[in-house]
């Protein structure tokens, strides 16, 4: 029978309706457009000619020709700026983690135990509201090493999303899912493991992108307030020493390490996922 | 069992996906079943005092407004969900009575109106899935009934790979009907399972769903509010109204068997078509006036 062929979703391609003939779009997506390329060259322009003029507040800038300098010669080769990277991406690796590690199965066992549930749920939506970077003093004071308050607060930042995520897709599974599990005989141990847990991956995938978001701008901030070293530090070190490239080599070091983390958070999610992939 | 998964099996001598023909299960009584929901205090009579008598192998179609409880009612035989008066047999075996907790079955799938193939699983994992679970046939066994049922049900086998949401609702819903059919229930229990769909898929649906009607015969209770289709597709049509969500009538359909697209233009299945459509607006209109004296 070839009913099979028409009735496949036939997944139409993303192009606007310019009228332009479609670009091949996987070729597309390496090769920046010439519009991508002359924003991000204006941008430059753009910031070099205020230094230039110091026009406002640019007067005490670094030019974008400074800062790569300063880079080259001071920061490329050295092994105190690439400890710094990795002081942070432990930190926010060690907190990340550990939230999930904790905050997946609490999600769960909330989601699954209306007992529990009624116990515990009422304090974590009243800790929720208060923002990580609040918990700092606390964790200062609480910790024996400025090292794991800053991991602490870090993790502070990522569990509350994944506890909250998981909590709520568990009680939004599709009853129908849960009945058909059990009418074809399914053992409870059976259902948690491969009806439960497969519906709530989607969540803890929401959590781990934004927990990987959150996990950064706490580190970063934690940094600059209580510790000696990291990529927050080191910004903040530029500013205190009045030596304006190493602002601008820390600010783009955060980025892309951010980036960088995002990007490993995708490939584990879409790994979680195989039944995802093209949609 | 995932190396196997890719190649496709030949098209055996076996009919029937290998399912055995069993003519004699699927007989089913219900008898005076009636459920009052009652959360706090405040008593809702869903179905009340309801009478349904199905013979093994007939494919009976139950027809109603929204709300009238056939949902209710679907719940109840699946064992979903329990029963406050009456009680239900399948095959001389009581399946729900008041005492009885509720308790769902391999025997009695359901296919539910807005489809619910477990998206992380391959159409052909979904289909194991139920014979998987009981223990009741080895993987390579699944596998094989698995691919001649999917082949046999508009070569579905070709998509077994797939994950269901890259495939179209038509074809999701004729999957999940397929993983029903491999528990070898006893009946099959379709909740609307073309509501949502076009008129022209739902043709397409239609014509699949009788052949494998014709393929394994099953009793089936197919639950919807189109006429048309409730007359093209079953034997016995039968009138639910809402309150007190009930049978009110029933419909025996003369139209011989296999059932064609002709015979949606013939005189015959006008006939029956308007006889049904006329009952169902005269006990729309009685139930609506019960209603109005309840209010008053």
């Amino acid at each position: 029978m070839s009913a099979v062929e028409e009735d496949v979703k036939t997944v139409p391609p993303a192009g606007r309706a310019t009228g332009r003939a479609l670009r091949p779009r996987r070729l597309g997506r390496f090769l920046p457009s010439w519009r991508a390329t002359s924003s991000v060259v204006a941008f430059f322009v753009l910031w070099d000619l205020m230094v230039r003029w110091e026009l406002g507040g640019f007067a005490h800038i670094s030019s974008p020709l400074a800062v790569a300098t300063a880079f080259v010669d001071g920061y490329l080769a050295s092994a105190d700026y690439w400890m710094s990277w990795w002081a942070s991406f432990q930190r926010v690796l060690y907190g990340f983690v550990a939230a999930q590690l904790l905050g997946i199965p609490l999600g769960l066992l909330l989601g699954t135990r209306p007992l529990l549930n009624g116990l515990f749920y009422p304090v974590i939506e009243m800790l929720r509201p208060i923002p990580p970077l609040a918990w700092v003093p606390l964790s200062i004071l609480f910790w024996p090493t400025t090292e794991l308050s800053i991991v602490f607060i870090t993790f502070i930042g990522a569990f509350f999303i994944i506890v909250i995520n998981v909590h709520d897709s568990v009680r939004s599974i599709k009853n129908e899912h849960l009945w058909l599990a059990r009418s074809m005989g399914a053992s409870p141990t059976r259902i948690f493991l491969r009806v439960i847990i497969p519906s709530v991956i989607p969540s803890i995938a929401v959590g781990m992108t934004l927990g990987i978001a959150v996990t950064w701008n706490v580190v970063i901030a934690a940094e600059m307030i209580a510790s000696d070293s990291g990529l927050g530090r080191l910004t903040w070190e530029g500013y205190v020493s009045h030596t304006g490239p190493v602002v601008i080599i820390g600010m783009i070091s955060i980025g892309l390490a951010g980036y960088l983390s995002t990007l490993v958070v995708d490939i584990v999610e879409k790994k979680m996922m195989p039944w995802r992939k093209g949609h | 069992m995932n190396s196997g998964m890719a190649q496709r099996i030949p098209e055996g001598p076996v009919a029937s996906g290998g399912m055995a023909e069993r003519p004699d299960v699927g007989k089913l009584s219900v008898r005076g079943v009636g459920k009052i929901y009652d959360p706090e205090g405040a008593a809702v009579v869903a179905v009340e005092n309801c009478d349904v008598e199905v013979e093994a192998g007939d494919f009976v179609a139950i027809v109603g407004p929204s709300g009238c409880g056939k949902s209710t009612l679907m719940n109840a035989i699946a064992g979903f969900d329990t029963i406050t008066s009456g009680e239900i047999i399948l095959d001389g075996v009581p399946l729900a009575t008041p005492e009885l907790a509720p308790r769902p079955g391999p025997d009695r799938v359901v296919v539910f109106q807005h489809g619910a193939l477990f998206p992380w699983k391959t159409v052909l994992e979904n289909v194991t899935y139920g014979p998987m679970v009981q223990g009741k046939l080895s993987g390579d066994e699944a596998h094989t009934r698995a691919m001649n049922l999917l082949g046999e049900c508009g070569g579905l086998d070709r998509v077994a790979d797939t994950y269901p949401p890259q495939l179209s609702s038509g074809m999701q819903r004729r999957v999940e009907i397929v993983r029903a059919l491999m528990n070898d229930p006893s009946i099959l229990l379709l909740d609307e399972p073309f509501r949502a769909m076009d008129t022209v898929s739902k043709t397409t649906m239609h014509r699949h769903l009788l052949q494998m009607y014709r393929v394994c015969r099953r009793t089936i209770i197919f639950i919807t509010h189109d006429l048309e289709e409730a007359v093209f597709l079953a034997d016995k049509v039968m009138i639910m109204t809402s309150r007190p969500g009930t049978i009110k009538k029933s419909l025996d359909v003369t139209l011989s068997r296999p059932r064609s697209t002709d015979m949606l233009t013939s005189e015959e299945f006008r006939e029956l078509k308007l006889q049904l459509s006329a009952t169902v607006h005269e006990e729309a209109k009685k139930a609506f006036a019960r209603g109005e004296r309840e209010q008053a």
